[in-house]
């Protein structure tokens, strides 16, 4: 199933390995470096899901996801978390800005790839 | 750099890369924090660039990297949180461990051992900050790979289907749950599906879904936006509550829940599957009332289950995507590869070369200066010249990287010789040619230990001199006609001429009854051998000498003086090209051969008189120049462009400045011209001659060789020694 998913991560090397960790399961990935970027390339696209870091310059995860949410059209797009944060208030935080899962770094890519495909597909 | 056949070893020599620049944002960080930036997004770039090294580290299994990036992390992100307030103690430590990890991020770059003790070291002292909050350390397991939060390894949805077929003649109460779950409203604003969740928790074990129609009103009455369902699953499964549990934590709260054993349900609550009910049939796409994109759709449609799942973006999605080209780290950066840019460097050499010479055949071919050839010619240079800066610009890089290197050395020098001392850096901008920058690490890193260990007074010299106990080191660089200067100045005593003077002499480096300037006592710093730390310390005596910072600096074409007030400090001013491509150069002819000597050892032109050389020897001359003597070469003998002859009067003369202070003195034919040129180099294939050092072309097309006179000395070997004493001597 080929998947449109944008990744926002301010790291250079994170946006590399979701898109070696997605690129070959066919999907089309989208990059963006923090959340304000993250917006302006979420503009242009459809993406199936969102995977996004939290602790990004300009605007953090949580920002984003506020942001994104409050497009009418994305609320329901799925927003993968994924980040080293692991804390239940974390959590929390992300999910009251409308979440929908949350992933630890380092990830397995297969696993990367299943859950987007499930909350996706 | 990378096999390029391995995706993830490429990503990895990324990584490295963009640690490089997380450190460089580190290390700007902590500097503002330590001049006291009030800027709470200051702390926060410190924090983020920690917490980016340790995300990717963790990708590749840098478990040291990790391990110590993660507590640095843990106790910046006390003070982040005002938690914890750093103090300049703090700071010190938070670069001492900034140090450590670009030394951890370096080791697991370069495979090598992890010093692991350091560490610890660091640890131990960066967590006593924290005081009690210590004690909740967290451990480094945290990071494990936790996979996700959602569990993944799913059967297939047709297997779905069969679960539901599957026997189930017993149900062993031990082994089953049964799963009460009925979505709301709130949990469709984060994007969560009661598929999902479904789907999740029968990866648990073998289920039976059963979906609760009760609620669902007629289509008239349909909100689109309310959910209507609700879910009974029977899982028979071993799994504990809290697996269950872990399935809906992302919809906490955003659903009605309820996990019990078989028997307590049916004892516990009467709600079990009433009037219509679909079961297993959560197969198809069960929920689609409450997606989101219902509200766009004018007819929403009760649950037909499989059209009614409509994705909340359809399958054109794809296609309407446009193609927008973000891609990681193209904001304003292209990483090319060095070797495009050289060959893109090279062929703008080729491009000047070509233009220098259509220059002089539309010369000599006596067009008017107002013709349309020459206008075009003029136009054709000008963009030549930018075209040239434009490229060379492309290989410069900024000094701040090799600043923030120094910044280490200053800390780490200062504490070895218990002196107080602060970096001031200038210029941090300014670009240089990248193996310029590469190259000028070791002799600057030389002269800034120099600086802090004998520039600067100890404290209590400075107390004594009424300065202030902390001695400043100012680095700076700046662009200067055409060339690169970079300064390192101190605010200490400056240079003791007397004793420099005497150690000279001592050391047999100067005839005691020369008289010298200031400024030539000076410059007997740069002598080999030469060394005024009457005791050696642990950081500059190790015998390397400002010679092998002044023969660095002139390998890459540059330049090094001295200036210094007693009292006041010394300043040593580097001056450098702008790059390695191109060459200041004088071009001359030896014996109808047309060379290009390097314009920078160029000390002055003399033209010989009959009473100014005198013969040591047959073959062996010296020349006479102001009250001292230069040992003379003739380049054409040397380079077998001619015999060796008696007299040399009327020859033109070229005063140059060797590597190891000294002077010599070479006889050419005649001076044709000054120009840049563009280095060639020379082929492997070539022999290596001695003294040549490249080739260039000419305007004319003509190829010339680029000298290396201190080479072509240093080959003549025997002349020099006993008899250029002698010379010193006269």
């Amino acid at each position: 199933m080929s998947l449109t998913v944008l990744a926002v991560d301010d790291s250079r090397t994170m946006r590399d390995m979701i898109r070696m960790a997605l690129l070959p399961a066919g999907f089309t990935v989208h990059v963006a470096e923090d959340g304000v970027d993250g917006l302006e390339v979420l503009d242009g696209i459809e993406p199936d899901a969102i995977i996004t870091d939290i602790n990004m310059p300009r605007m953090d995860g949580f920002g984003f996801i506020d942001a994104v949410r409050a497009q009418e059209r994305r609320r329901g797009v799925p927003i993968l978390v994924l980040t080293t944060e692991s804390a239940p208030e974390m959590k929390m935080r992300a999910r009251n800005a409308g979440a929908t899962g949350w992933i630890v770094k380092p990830f397995d890519p297969t696993k990367l790839v299943k859950a987007l495909q499930m909350v996706a597909g | 750099m990378t096999d390029h056949n391995d995706p993830m070893a490429e990503i990895k020599a990324s990584f490295f890369i963009e640690c490089e620049e997380l450190l460089e944002s580190l290390q700007d960080g902590l500097q503002e924090m330590d001049e006291g930036s009030e800027d709470p997004e200051t702390i926060n770039v410190v924090f983020r660039a920690v917490h980016s090294i340790k995300g990717g580290a963790g990708a590749f299994g840098l478990e040291e990297l990790v391990r110590f990036a993660h507590r640095y992390e843990t106790v910046l992100d006390e003070v982040r949180a005002h938690r914890l307030e750093a103090d300049s103690e703090a700071h010190k430590l938070f670069f001492a461990a900034a140090d450590h990890l670009s030394d951890l991020v370096r080791a697991s770059r370069d495979d090598l051992p992890m010093p692991v003790a350091e560490s610890d070291r660091l640890l131990t002292s960066l967590e006593a900050l924290l005081g009690d909050v210590s004690d909740e350390e967290v451990r480094p397991e945290d990071f494990e790979p936790l996979g996700v939060s959602l569990t993944l390894d799913l059967p297939d949805l047709g297997d779905l289907s069969d679960v539901e077929e599957a026997p189930e003649a017993e149900e062993p109460p031990a082994d089953s749950w049964i799963v009460r779950f009925k979505p709301e409203a709130e949990l469709f604003d984060t994007g969560n599906e009661p598929q999902m969740l479904i789907r999740n928790l029968c990866a648990l074990g073998e289920a039976t879904v059963t979906c609760d129609l009760t609620d669902l009103p007629p289509l008239e009455s349909l909100a689109p936006e309310t959910p209507y369902l609700s879910w009974t699953i029977t899982l028979q499964s071993t799994c504990d509550e809290a697996e269950i549990r872990e399935v809906f934590e992302f919809v906490d709260g955003l659903c009605e829940l309820s996990i019990q054993r078989p028997g307590a349900a049916l004892e516990s609550e009467s709600l079990p599957p009433l009037g219509p009910s679909v079961t297993a049939e959560i197969a198809r796409p069960p929920e689609p009332t409450a997606a989101p994109t219902a509200a766009t759709d004018p007819a929403p449609e009760p649950p037909e289950p499989a059209a009614a799942a409509a994705p909340p973006f359809p399958d054109d999605t794809a296609e309407a995507a446009p193609r927008k080209s973000k891609d990681g780290g193209a904001k304003s950066v292209v990483r090319v590869d060095l070797e495009r840019i050289e060959r893109l460097v090279n062929l703008v050499g080729e491009l000047v070369i070509n233009q220098a010479m259509l220059s002089q055949s539309l010369g000599e071919a006596g067009l008017s200066p107002h013709s349309d050839a020459m206008n075009g010619l003029e136009e054709f240079q000008r963009l030549t010249r930018d075209i040239q800066d434009s490229v060379m610009m492309i290989r410069a890089q900024p000094v701040k990287s090799l600043f923030q290197r120094m910044s280490r050395i200053v800390r780490e020098s200062s504490a070895a010789v218990k002196k107080d001392v602060r970096l001031i850096t200038e210029g941090e901008s300014t670009e240089v040619d990248k193996t310029v920058i590469e190259r000028l690490a070791d002799p600057l890193t030389h002269m800034i230990r120099n600086s802090v260990d004998h520039g600067l007074e100890s404290p209590e010299d400075r107390g004594k001199a009424g300065k202030p106990p902390q001695g400043t080191v100012h680095l700076t660089a700046a662009h200067r006609s055409g060339r690169v200067v970079i300064e390192v100045s101190d605010d200490g005593g400056g240079i003791d001429r007397k004793k420099v003077h005497q150690v000279a002499i001592t050391k047999g480096l100067v005839p005691p009854d020369l008289p010298l300037s200031d400024n030539e006592i000076d410059n007997l710093l740069f002598l080999p051998g030469f060394s005024t730390a009457s005791q050696v310390s642990s950081l500059s005596g190790r015998g390397v000498g400002m010679d092998v910072v002044k023969t660095s600096i002139q390998s890459l074409g540059g330049r090094i003086s001295i200036h210094s007030e007693r009292g006041r400090g010394t300043t040593f001013s580097i001056s450098l090209p702008l790059t390695l491509a191109v060459l200041d150069g004088m071009v001359v002819n030896v014996a109808g051969e047309t060379l290009v000597l390097p314009l920078n050892v160029v000390v002055e032109t003399l033209s010989l008189g009959p009473e100014d050389v005198q013969m040591l020897r047959p073959g062996a001359f010296v020349v006479r120049v102001r009250g001292g003597f230069v040992p003379l070469y003739d380049l054409g003998v040397m380079l077998g462009y001619r015999p060796a002859r008696d007299r040399h009067e009327g020859a033109i003369v070229l005063l140059i400045s060797l590597d190891d202070g000294s002077r010599a003195a070479l006889v050419i034919d005649a001076i044709h011209d000054q120009r840049q040129v563009v280095i060639k180099g020379l082929d492997d294939s070539f022999y290596r001659a001695p003294g040549i050092a490249a080739a260039t072309i000419l305007g004319d097309g003509q190829i010339a060789l680029i000298l290396d006179p201190a080479d072509i000395i240093a080959a003549e070997g025997p002349l020099r020694g006993a008899e250029l004493a002698l010379t010193q001597g006269v």
